[in-house]
């Protein structure tokens, strides 16, 4: 490689053009150069003077040429197009003595590129993306030229930065500059480059830097290169932590509003619904069906379904709850065990019908705006679903404690949860209390159902995988509070993401989780009542 | 239901039951095969019956007796017929597909070097204890941290669910070295002899018959004796028990054990007739299902599982071959309809039958229906 720029140096000296890629477009006198492009003899020097050029129709010339597009027409070269036009150097189109767009003599061959020059041309090309339309391209072409060690990008990259405006492009670009750098014959181009990287984080310059570190001669640039190292190490293990502590609250997200329908069923009323995971099942069946009418009706509102979902939802499977509640479980109440061996019956049959009628698996396409996320730190991205999830999580646990704490609705429920025979003397209906109770605990289940179908697939096992989760986050919690339950699902997400990484493996998940369950009975040894008990005489009666 | 134990009768009526039942199936049914009046299949099909019928014993002497709905008595089961299903596998090493000392599922996951865990099941005498004494010592463990903090009731039902979906979990993983989701099948012979001729079946069916046989005598006389008024109490009112001076997480704990002794039992008869045990039937679906097995028969009746787990799965052969996709919705009809209509089971049902036949026989109405066995308020 050192070899090719000191034969390009020589050659820019020899031909008095050194300027010229300085230069800027413009200046260059394209007929001329395509001349020498033609001409065997001279084909390598001017590739090599092209090298620093960001000029389209350079770009066009030498595509020409790796393409076997370059003609040579009546003395001029000309570019023969995909729709068999011919064009010159400077993209006119070429007419022939009478006016008429020019042909080829048929046989005519192609100006040659010689061999051996293949990959250079190759290499000018790829560094032309740098200045391409689209940013990611822009981004990757970047990258790439940050790895090549290819010196001679240099002071394109340092074009391209200056011309850029897009930021992430700008960061990838001065990342692949300072990697570049790091082989200037400079010790302070290196030292600087060094610094750069160490500061950035940048995790993709670790082999660079580390071959480097054995290489170097310059102890200054020896020694910052190793703290460089230590601080992309330090920047590395700070974003995994916030990534598992991103992820450990995502998850803590998922489980509370799963369980916050929990919360009110078991937690408040004491009863065991193992349908809950099909009331979710239901909630994300809606999201789905919603999805598909939109797409078939209104598709040109399609991104709107979501809104449309989540509320349906809510009234779906609080729905499904309240026939449930009327139909069978206020025939079993006191009954506790019998309630759960008898809705898992339900949760049976409600999962066949949907695996009957829905067939395996299906999903839900998140609304154009849910996709992507927001890069927090260098290679860190939350996504905007799990943003979404976390939001409603919230709002819907704030919606909930205000319905029963702060309204007259929810003093009812909770003086017929707490003393029902003294709630029923005082004029409470308490079997109207207890249908429309249930019915609501189901219907955020719905709600957990429709976002969840966000970041998983749609299937009838949807409910089963969450239920024994939600209700370990409502033994830990202790029952009947919404504190222990918020507290709780943080616990169970947050180690349960600790964990995984710690674990490692394809099986970390897996085992992640029965840790988890396992820390859960330790700790139910040490509190029974679990992290919040409720304290007087109605805690002693649900145990 | 059993009443006050009376020590002092020597003959029980009841017995004779016991011992028809002995001689309809431990001797009769293999007889009417050997002589080729009942297929080898319809054989095997009643061994595999009868080998869950001793599950359902267990679950019903800690559910039915006791009032603790466990479901973890899946898992106890699965112990015991993924310890007998490794004894077999190694048992006929090196006559797999491949020719490997391991058996093939190993082999598809890049294992050829048995894992230390595997090593000791080569001997039978490990086999069949870790497949009765395994069970026995996990429910122990369990029923101690659980039952000594007095978690009760739900929290115990809940606690026992998570743990056998955590084993379900885990079992599932190829990395546990135990088949994955695939579970261990292939058995080729037991003891040393071949697992495909028809007399090693019909030996295999006469002693499961002959341990139900043991089992319901075990069970009859534990709920017969002092302990098993204490664990009815303990179902009927727990608090009152305590305050009377019982430490009822003692009784609880040995109920528990035995019944996942008796699971385990049930799992080392099950896995070398069905030739099969996977992850899906050791979960809490299946733990469940024992549930409505015993409902099905009527608990608190020893009767009750016996009846209740052979018509049930019996239904499941018959319905599964001809409404394959609609037995889920079948089986959560039975859960629902059973509990809520039915919560005294068949024995139950046919208790009332007799009464009211005696009582229309003798046209005077007694003072009240004889009490059921079932306390249906409390449990």
């Amino acid at each position: 490689m050192q070899a090719l720029v000191a034969a390009i140096a020589a050659v820019w000296v020899i031909t008095g053009l050194g300027g010229l890629a300085a230069a800027g477009p413009g200046a260059l006198d394209l007929e001329a150069v395509a001349r020498r492009l033609a001409a065997p003899a001279t084909q390598k020097a001017t590739l090599g003077e092209l090298a620093g050029s960001s000029d389209p129709a350079v770009e066009r010339l030498l595509r020409a040429l790796k393409d076997g597009a370059l003609y040579s027409w009546k003395g001029r070269l000309v570019l023969l197009g995909d729709d068999g036009g011919l064009t010159d150097v400077a993209g006119r189109p070429v007419l022939d003595a009478a006016q008429q767009p020019a042909q080829l003599e048929s046989g005519q061959e192609a100006v040659a590129l010689e061999e051996a020059h293949f990959g250079l041309v190759q290499r000018i090309l790829e560094r032309f993306e740098v200045f391409g339309k689209d940013p990611a391209k822009r981004q990757s072409a970047a990258f790439k030229l940050g790895t090549s060690g290819d010196a001679a990008a240099i002071p394109i990259l340092v074009r391209a930065v200056e011309g850029e405006t897009h930021r992430d492009v700008r960061a990838a670009m001065e990342d692949a500059l300072a990697k570049l750098r790091l082989r200037s014959p400079d010790p302070a181009d290196r030292l600087g480059a060094v610094k750069q990287l160490g500061r950035r984080g940048s995790e993709a310059a670790v082999p660079q830097l580390q071959a480097l570190v054995a290489e170097e001669a310059d102890p200054a640039v020896k020694a910052a290169a190793r703290t460089a190292l230590q601080d992309i190490d330090r920047f590395v293990v700070q974003r995994n932590v916030v990534g598992y502590l991103f992820n450990g609250i995502s998850l803590a997200a998922v489980l509370l509003i799963m369980s916050l329908g929990l919360a009110v069923t078991f937690g408040l009323m004491g009863i065991i619904n193992m349908a809950h995971g099909e009331m979710l099942m239901i909630g994300s069946y809606t999201a789905y069906v919603v999805q598909e009418i939109f797409q078939a009706r209104f598709a040109a509102s399609q991104d709107y379904y979501f809104f449309v979902a989540l509320p349906l939802a809510f009234l779906a499977a609080g729905l499904v709850g309240l026939v449930l509640e009327l139909g069978v479980i206020r025939f079993l109440y006191g009954r506790p065990l019998e309630t759960l061996i008898v809705t898992w019956g339900v949760g049976m049959i409600l999962q066949q019908a949907a695996r009957l009628y829905f067939g395996d698996q299906t999903s839900v396409n998140s609304p154009t705006w849910f996709r992507g996320g927001v890069e927090v730190l260098a290679g860190l991205i939350f996504p905007w679903s799990r943003i979404f999830i976390v939001g409603l999580a919230l709002a819907a646990l704030g919606a909930l404690w205000v319905l029963l704490y702060r309204s007259y609705a929810g003093l009812k429920v909770r003086a017929v949860m707490q003393n029902r025979a003294m709630a029923a003397c005082l004029g409470v209906s308490t079997r109207k209390v207890d249908a429309v109770t249930f019915a609501l605990g189901t219907a955020l289940a719905g709600v957990a159902g429709c976002a969840l179908a966000l970041i998983g697939t749609v299937d009838p096992e949807v409910g089963k995988t969450y239920i024994v989760d939600s209700f370990m986050v409502v033994v830990l919690g202790g029952v009947g509070k919404l504190v222990g339950m918020v507290v709780a699902s943080f616990c169970i997400g947050l180690s349960n993401k600790l964990i995984e990484p710690a674990i490692g493996g394809t099986a970390a998940a897996v085992y992640a989780k029965v840790a988890v369950l396992l820390i859960v009975i330790w700790f139910l040894q040490w509190r029974p009542t679990g992290l919040f008990p409720q304290r007087g005489r109605a805690a002693t009666e649900t145990a | 239901m059993t009443v006050a134990p009376a020590p002092a009768r020597k003959w029980d009526p009841q017995l004779l039951w016991v011992g028809i039942f002995g001689a309809v199936f431990v001797v009769g049914l293999p007889l009417a095969n050997a002589l080729g009046l009942v297929s080898d299949y319809y054989l095997n099909l009643f061994g595999k019956y009868l080998a869950l019928a001793i599950l359902a014993l267990g679950m019903d002497l800690i559910w039915g007796y006791t009032g603790i709905l466990s479901l973890g008595q899946a898992i106890f089961f699965g112990i015991g017929a993924y310890s007998i299903g490794m004894h077999m596998l190694l048992e006929s090493s090196g006559k797999g597909v491949y020719g490997e000392r391991v058996p093939d599922f190993m082999i598809w996951n890049q294992v050829y070097q048995l894992p230390l865990f595997w090593k000791p099941y080569t001997s039978v005498v490990v086999a069949l204890a870790s497949s009765l004494l395994l069970p026995a010592l996990l429910a122990t463990v369990i029923g101690f941290l659980t039952f000594r903090r007095r978690l009760r009731g739900t929290y115990f039902a809940i606690l026992t669910q998570a743990i056998a979906f955590a084993v379900w979990l885990m079992l599932n993983r190829n990395e546990m070295k135990l088949g994955g989701t695939n579970g261990l099948t292939d058995f080729k012979s037991i003891l040393g002899v071949s697992l495909s001729s028809p007399g090693t079946l019909r030996a295999l069916y006469i002693v499961t018959a002959g341990l139900l046989v043991g089992a319901l005598l075990a069970s009859r006389a534990i709920v017969r004796s002092k302990t098993g008024l204490v664990l009815e109490a303990i179902r009927d009112n727990e608090r009152r028990l305590e305050f009377l001076g019982y430490n009822t997480a003692g009784f609880k704990i040995f109920v528990f054990a035995v019944s996942a002794a008796l699971a385990g039992l049930a799992g080392l008869l099950y896995a070398p007739q069905v030739g099969i045990i996977t992850p899906s039937q050791v979960g809490v679906l299946p733990s469940l299902e024992i549930v409505i097995w015993v409902a099905f028969g009527g608990r608190g009746t020893l009767w009750g599982a016996l009846v209740g787990a052979i018509s049930v799965n019996w239904l499941r052969s018959v319905l599964t071959a001809t409404y394959p996709t609609l037995w889920p919705i079948i089986l959560g009809g039975l859960f629902v309809t059973v509990i809520m209509l039915f919560p005294e089971g068949l024995v139950g049902l046919a208790a009332r039958a007799k009464t009211l036949l005696a009582r229309r026989r003798r046209a005077v109405a007694p003072a009240a229906i004889p009490a059921s066995g079932v306390n249906r308020h409390t449990v």
